[in-house]
């Protein structure tokens, strides 16, 4: 193991039980992620990319293999001991946002500061606000999530993601919901926190997106079967310039 | 996590459904209210009515002749005729625990004056008897020990039978009155008493002394009852004891025999009234503690229903880090929050609506602390109980399964 590597499994196995029938979701499936790598989990549904994605996220443990996280092997964890990993090492960015309605970006912000004991009001309002400025809301902070566009909302869940200095953020299917500009803002967002250092784990269905990151691995009936650097990497912020000054135009 | 930081969630879920946590509020409001409002009556009842056979005398004793089987055939008190003269003067003599003692006698007929008359009964005492019942004059005086002695043809008038026997304002001081054929000159006017507890008028009342009803109207040798004020409220047992071993000495009663008479006492009949009146306590609270469950049902079944909506929320709040207690104790402060502030509400209604009653009404209320602080309880622990239920199941969710729920 790299002293390098946020992410690491090996042999990662994942069963379900559905009815008489045993589902292999994930089947033997090595990976390492390093720091400050964007890396896109690609794959058709059931592929087993979400179980994978639940597995690294803690949300979930796997049947057979290790999963090393930030140098712990979490196979072993409790409910609570998940809890506190994800407390405190991850952040996640979903694909409907997620935001609590009729609340302010800076109390959505926050809210995983809250749970955890050691920070303090003022320090939380601090981290929360800096997290804000970070994904380009600095004067959106206390409108409330439902008055905001869908990538204003989704830059607020980013800035959720950030606001515990994660290892990884993990998103998942972050622009599924978006339109092409704003996905493309969201792709820019999440390329200046890569130069920033902040490791990202993508998950997508699609190709477009994913030319974007730094690292493409491939998905098919629960097994790694394609992993591979992106050469042509796209530049998000040029792809919005590209795009034909249209009907896009109001969306900011 | 940080029990402030709990109550700031838990406030917060609460503001970002106003209307739903006041229809659920409301509840608790109207149960808690309700069960204020009718205690507050219940109560108020129960007060006024030992505050009024208080008005009597606490610490009036009431000896009666015991009534007889004769034959088989059980008579009636009056027809009794153990209670004599001699045991007032034994017993005012030999009693220690009393400061007043007076005989009883009374009979009823029809007062006449000119040509106006009124039903009415004629009670006869000696000159301690209106300390005794606590009578006062407000024109004229009371008879003396002298007329007692002469049976003299006086008496003192209640106010009905003034308004109704001197309907047109004449003073009755000076003027003559009839009962049963017999004159009586009026020396004296008592102070209003108004109606007791049980509805009787204590104006209407002829007070005479008792030997003048013994000889010339009721041609009796015997009294009805012998009248005695206690020296002390607290003592009333030790000295009604102290009449009993008396009388019995008095009348030579052997050590198998029964009393030949009864001794009654206000507190006997506080007592006997009291228990009627906390039944009626008992009754209007338990009617206003249904309301309550039936708010406390409803918070349960708003707070299942959140639940199931914030279903997301709380997979959410699960993977950012919240863990199954801190999802359960969101719930169950938010519970509790609801059920508190409606119960501080509840109160404030209740006080209003006993206000109201107490005012419009005019009945008599009386809130006490401890039901204030009952509901109160009560409230929290509706809000613990209904709440556990929901707050448990949602602590229980699978964050993955949570998240994906639509």
């Amino acid at each position: 193991m790299s002293n390098n590597s946020i992410i690491e499994i090996k042999n990662l196995h994942k069963n379900y039980q559905v009815g008489d029938e045993i589902v292999r979701a994930l089947r033997g499936v090595d990976l390492t992620i390093d720091k400050g790598e964007f890396v896109a989990i690609m794959g058709t549904s059931g592929s087993g990319k979400s179980t994978l994605l639940n597995i690294l996220g803690c949300l979930d443990t796997a049947s057979e293999g290790d999963y090393f996280l930030d140098g712990k092997n979490v196979k072993t964890l409790k409910r609570n001991e998940l809890a506190e990993i994800r407390n405190t090492k991850l952040g996640f960015v979903f694909q409907s946002y997620n935001l609590l309605p009729r609340t302010s970006a800076l109390e959505n912000v926050e809210l995983p500061l809250l749970y955890n004991g050691a920070v303090n009001s003022k320090l939380r309002r601090e981290r929360a606000e800096e997290a804000l400025i970070a994904v380009g809301l600095k004067d959106r902070m206390k409108h409330l999530s439902n008055q905001m566009s869908g990538g204003q909302q989704q830059r607020v869940a980013i800035a959720r993601s950030l606001v515990n200095n994660p290892v990884i953020i993990l998103a998942d299917e972050a622009t599924g919901n978006l339109d092409s500009r704003t996905s493309f803002e969201i792709m820019a967002l999440f390329q200046e926190l890569n130069e920033k250092g902040i490791t990202i784990g993508f998950v997508t269905h699609e190709a477009e997106i994913a030319r974007f990151t730094k690292r493409n691995v491939v998905f098919r009936d629960g097994r790694l079967i394609k992993d591979m650097i992106v050469k042509d990497r796209g530049d998000a912020k040029q792809s919005i310039l590209d795009l034909k000054d249209d009907d896009y135009n109001f969306s900011s | 996590m940080k029990i402030i930081n709990l109550l700031k969630i838990a406030i917060s879920a609460i503001r970002r459904n106003k209307l739903r946590s006041f229809l659920t509020m409301l509840g608790i409001v109207i149960g808690v209210g309700a069960v204020i409002t009718m205690l507050a009556i219940g109560q108020g009842s129960n007060e006024s009515i030992k505050s009024s056979i208080a008005s009597m005398g606490t610490n009036l004793i009431n000896v009666m002749p015991a009534s007889r089987n004769r034959g088989g055939v059980q008579q009636g008190r009056t027809s009794s005729q153990t209670l004599k003269e001699k045991d007032v003067a034994y017993l005012s003599k030999n009693c220690t625990m009393v400061t007043a003692i007076s005989p009883e006698m009374n009979t009823s007929g029809q007062v006449v004056s000119g040509s106006n008359n009124w039903p009415t009964s004629i009670n006869g005492g000696n000159e301690e008897y209106i300390t005794i019942k606590k009578y006062e004059i407000s024109s004229g005086r009371f008879y003396t020990a002298k007329e007692i002695k002469t049976a003299a043809k006086v008496c003192v008038l209640g106010q009905t039978i003034v308004d109704n026997i001197f309907p047109d304002g004449t003073d009755p001081i000076g003027q003559t009155v009839r009962f049963e054929k017999i004159p009586f000159k009026v020396i004296g006017v008592f102070k209003e008493k108004g109606d007791n507890t049980f509805g009787d008028d204590q104006d209407d009342v002829i007070l005479a002394p008792y030997s003048t009803i013994m000889k010339r109207i009721t041609r009796e040798t015997y009294l009805r009852a012998i009248v005695f004020s206690a020296k002390s409220e607290d003592k009333i047992t030790e000295t009604s004891a102290e009449i009993e071993e008396l009388l019995r000495s008095s009348h030579g009663l052997k050590d198998a025999e029964d009393n030949d008479f009864e001794i009654r006492t206000q507190e006997e009949l506080i007592s006997n009234f009291g228990s009627i009146s906390e039944l009626l306590v008992v009754l209007l609270g338990s009617i206003s503690a249904i309301s309550l469950l039936v708010g406390g049902i409803g918070i349960m079944n708003i707070m299942y229903v959140s639940v199931t909506e914030r279903t997301r929320e709380i997979g959410l709040r699960l993977a950012i880090g919240g863990k199954g207690k801190d999802i359960l104790w969101q719930f169950l402060i938010e519970a509790m929050l609801l059920s508190v502030f409606g119960g501080i509400i509840g109160v404030l209604l209740g006080y209003l609506a006993s206000f109201i009653v107490e005012h419009v009404m005019n009945w008599p209320v009386l809130i006490t602390e401890s039901s204030v602080v009952m509901s109160f309880m009560v409230c929290t622990f509706i809000g613990v109980f209904f709440g556990w239920y929901p707050a448990r199941k949602a602590s229980a969710l699978d964050p993955i399964v949570a998240l994906r729920h639509e």
